[in-house]
């Protein structure tokens, strides 16, 4: 089995997770930029999670021979503090050209407010700006119906922003239809207690088909599993689905997204 | 429940007896927990809150013979107001909607 793993904050595991992930077949991650479970708090505490996420953790991955992308932005969850927001946004620039950045991600809402909304939307701009892919988290729980809606809009609304270039992750049942109805992109995100459970996400593919989705683990430092694609495969293997299907959704679909960046390299796998 | 383009024709790659062999038990299990979850609700002093009480509702959308189950207890859960709040409240969320906001 080869695959990738579209979404992981490998800066939270350790290095036996990357073992792990590679005995299963792991041929590229790709590390949004999000919360770290405590607020940075200041703009130079952005600035240096930047360079750990551009020059450090791509070179520890490497020690794996594991190629490691990665996706820049402030988080939605410190995104109520506009001011902070503009100036890690202003220089979120001087790291778009490192060699490992696919775009901008994951922006997005977590309790729909209006500042979040605000920030949201400047990176919008941002990447519209700077013709940057983007890689959206949707709210948790309660929320994430809303919050999905919000984002939809924010989206259509700037003329730039063209759908097939965006992907929006940790759909569920309830917002996968209208995710891939306006012709975005969808993650779904296997996790044990919120998100999809791995026989959900197959239901998912049963229910919406395998174009323009992949799934992810989104490991980081809370209750994940970073081999939760590869059991999602191994299950859908017992539900009947063959290697080419199987291979598709967790290795060509997010190849396929990914390659819109010209940085992002097909792995040989 | 809205109609959806991307919504394709259902497929399953298993019989109904496959899925039972394989999803039976653990679906049984999980029942009985929930189960076991209201008794010991029920058997604890104080009163009910919009969670428990938002997950009752939740529960009528999985009897019967309606379509889309899990969609249903989602929407059900899911906060169904469409604006921006004015600030945010904190930055959890606790898989139920308040209903206030
Ligand atoms: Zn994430």
């Amino acid at each position: 089995m080869r695959y990738i793993e579209p979404h992981a904050h490998m800066v939270s595991r350790t290095t036996d997770d990357y073992q792990a992930m590679l005995t299963a077949g792991c041929a590229a991650v790709c590390e949004p930029a999000f919360w770290a479970g405590f607020d940075r708090g200041t703009p130079e505490a952005f600035y240096n999670y930047f360079l750990q996420l551009t020059e450090y953790e791509p070179a520890r991955a490497a020690k794996f021979g594991l190629p490691h992308y990665t996706w820049l932005c402030i988080n939605p969850k410190e995104a109520e503090d506009p001011i902070l927001a503009r100036e890690v946004i202003s220089f979120i620039p001087d790291f778009i050209d490192k060699p490992n950045v696919l775009g901008i991600g994951e922006i997005g809402l977590n309790k729909n407010s209006r500042n979040e909304l605000k920030v949201l939307e400047w990176h919008i701009e941002l990447a519209a700006e700077l013709d940057q892919l983007i890689l959206v988290h949707t709210p948790h729980l309660e929320d994430k119906l809303k919050g999905t809606k919000l984002i939809l809009d924010a989206l259509k609304a700037h003329p730039k922003i063209k759908p097939d270039r965006v992907i929006i992750d940790h759909v569920e049942e309830h917002t996968v239809d209208i995710v891939l109805d306006r012709g975005f992109w969808a993650g779904m995100t296997l996790y044990p207690e919120s998100k999809c459970t791995p026989a959900r996400a197959i239901d998912i593919l049963e229910n919406y088909g395998t174009e323009k989705i992949w799934m992810n683990s989104a490991c980081d430092w809370g209750i994940s599993v970073p081999l939760a694609v590869p059991r999602t495969a191994l299950e859908a293997k017992a539900r009947g689905y063959n290697r080419r299907w199987i291979d598709k959704v967790i290795f060509q679909n997010p190849v396929n997204f990914m390659k819109q960046c010209k940085k992002f390299k097909k792995p040989d796998a | 429940m809205s109609k959806s383009n991307a919504k394709k024709k259902s497929t399953s790659s298993m019989t109904r007896k496959q899925i039972l062999d394989m999803y039976f038990m653990d679906a049984r299990c999980k029942l009985i927990d929930i189960a076991a979850f209201l008794d010991r609700v029920e058997r604890s002093e104080g009163r009910d809150d919009f969670r428990i009480k938002s997950f009752r509702k939740a529960i009528d959308e999985v009897i019967g013979n309606k379509k889309n189950k899990a969609r249903r207890v989602l929407l059900s859960l899911s906060d169904p107001t469409s604006k921006p709040i004015a600030k945010a409240p904190g930055k959890g969320a606790c898989g139920a909607w308040p209903g206030k906001s």
